[in-house]
């Protein structure tokens, strides 16, 4: 294998990967040792520690819980595209009047923190249930970094594109919606699942206002006396639904990325490969 | 404006205790992200793999979960008794370190292999390659993005303020015990925030103008 940093490897240097593979492998074992001896030592693998996921009941809460995560995030995205596409076109447009405003409120939105805007909307203006500051505030936020997303989908591809349209005589709205976009969304499109992975985690600040989704429900499972409190399973049970969920998603963007890779038909932006993933590495 | 001028002792510290996160965490994940980011580009399968592991985890999973996980589980394992600044240090950290190693690792791959090789074919050694050839190259690539990453480092300190580390998110909880308007006040914090970003962004567009590599 060669790379940048580093040439096929000779015989002498195959040896030496090997040595330092071999210190890598008993550094990373020692690691997970001493995390899984610690957990024994402290009885989180007990029987009674996990004893909670025999009953039904607390199955069916937790997969509630669930549900109300993936309500909120399917909520979220869908607002959030629509909030991008309204405040990418403005931000886009010739007329200063939809322009300006459209940058100050994108670039205000990505400035504050989805915290103190879920906060504002829950204590601040007391929306009422949870669940409308949650979705509120991560529409606000996503909905802001896509719209930068489409934008500059649209500005990445080749100047040709919207000339050709123009010298034809299409209007730009026509040339938006005819020739453009449809392009600039495909090329875009595992950015904007990537940010979907961003916006599906983000569900999880519902916790620090009492909206009822997984972890809230960790919280209130682990605190159960009568399953011998059990916060660390919990926790690593509801780290896995996360982390399956979100590399479904990121599976699903990289499968096409690929498709778009093959398809002669794709367009092919201006810039680089590379840019443009270095330019739409999502916003954690 | 009286809300803000008549609890300046809140904000002032809260403040501070969001810059001295960020600039912890911020110093943490540079080195712990580019040290995975060397193992994710190594030649040796184990240790990318190790490498690769970490960052799948640590992407996908909710900030917020590893707070969690700091602020309730962390305790139960008796490993050592850490206060909640530390451990929101470490958790900002932890989460933050898998989004620098991807910036890095991916700066590192803008360099075409000709590039080494034409170093190589002239007979610089590996350091020199690395100093002169490869290194400048990455960096331009490199520096817009990673100021994207500590942007949001900076947002994502706000989650402490869930897990009673006080900083600039937590001022609303003050605030409304004090009987002054949580929304007048959480309007500064935001107005605080959007300071203490847009330099940044500027920063960024700016160094992504003037590095910007033409190949």
């Amino acid at each position: 294998m060669s790379s940048v940093l580093f040439d096929s490897p000779g015989p002498k240097a195959r040896i030496r990967h090997r040595i330092y593979g071999a210190a890598g492998l008993l550094a990373f074992a020692a690691l997970i040792g001493f995390i899984v001896l610690r957990f024994a030592d402290e009885g989180q693998f007990d029987g009674k520690l996990w004893s909670w996921l025999q009953y039904e009941t607390v199955q069916l809460e937790l997969l509630s819980a669930l549900g109300n995560t993936l309500r909120a995030f399917a909520a979220g995205a869908v607002l959030a595209l629509v909030f991008g596409a309204i405040f990418a076109a403005g931000r886009l447009s010739d007329h200063a009047i939809f322009r300006v405003p459209s940058t100050v409120i994108v670039e205000f939105f990505r400035a504050v923190p989805l915290v103190v805007m879920i906060f504002f909307f829950h204590f601040g203006i007391s929306l009422g249930a949870p669940f409308y500051s949650v979705v509120l505030g991560l529409t606000l936020y996503n909905g802001s970094v896509l719209a930068e997303v489409f934008r500059a989908g649209v500005l990445s591809l080749p100047s040709g594109q919207g000339e050709a349209a123009y010298a034809i005589g299409m209007r730009k709205t026509q040339v938006m919606q005819t020739v453009l976009l449809p392009q600039a969304l495909r090329a875009m499109l595992p950015a904007i699942i990537s940010q979907l992975v961003v916006l599906l985690k983000d569900t999880a600040l519902g916790f620090l206002i009492t909206y009822e989704e997984l972890l809230r429900y960790a919280r209130f499972l682990g605190g159960i006396a009568e399953f011998g409190r059990p916060l660390v399973p919990i926790t690593i049970v509801v780290a896995a639904m996360y982390i399956v969920m979100c590399l479904a998603l990121t599976g699903l963007a990289k499968y096409l990325e690929g498709r778009n890779r093959r398809n002669k038909k794709a367009p092919i932006p201006d810039k680089k490969p590379d840019d443009v993933v270095l330019a739409n590495e999502p916003m954690n | 404006m009286d809300v803000l001028f008549d609890n300046l002792d809140l904000y002032g510290p809260g403040f501070l205790t969001t810059i001295e996160l960020f600039a912890l965490a911020a110093v943490g994940s540079l080195i712990l992200g580019t040290i995975l980011a060397m193992l994710r580009v190594s030649p040796v399968p184990v240790l990318r793999a190790g490498g690769t592991t970490y960052v799948t985890l640590f992407r996908n999973t909710p900030l917020t979960l590893i707070f969690f996980f700091f602020a309730f589980a962390f305790p139960l394992l008796k490993i050592v008794q850490i206060d909640f600044f530390v451990s929101a240090v470490v958790a900002l950290t932890l989460y933050t370190s898998a989004f620098v190693c991807e910036v890095v690792r991916s700066g590192i791959n803008t360099v075409p292999v000709g590039q080494a090789e034409a170093g190589r074919a002239i007979g610089l050694t590996f350091g020199q390659i690395l100093a002169s050839i490869v290194l400048p190259q990455a960096t331009r690539s490199v520096v817009p993005p990673m100021v994207s990453t500590m942007i949001a480092l900076i947002k994502n300190t706000t989650i402490a303020s869930g897990f009673s580390v006080v900083e600039a998110g937590a001022i609303q909880s003050y605030l409304s015990e004090r009987g002054y308007s949580v929304m007048i006040g959480l309007l500064w914090v935001a107005l605080g925030f959007v300071i203490l970003v847009i330099p940044m962004t500027l920063l960024q567009r700016s160094l992504e103008k003037r590095w910007s590599v033409a190949r």
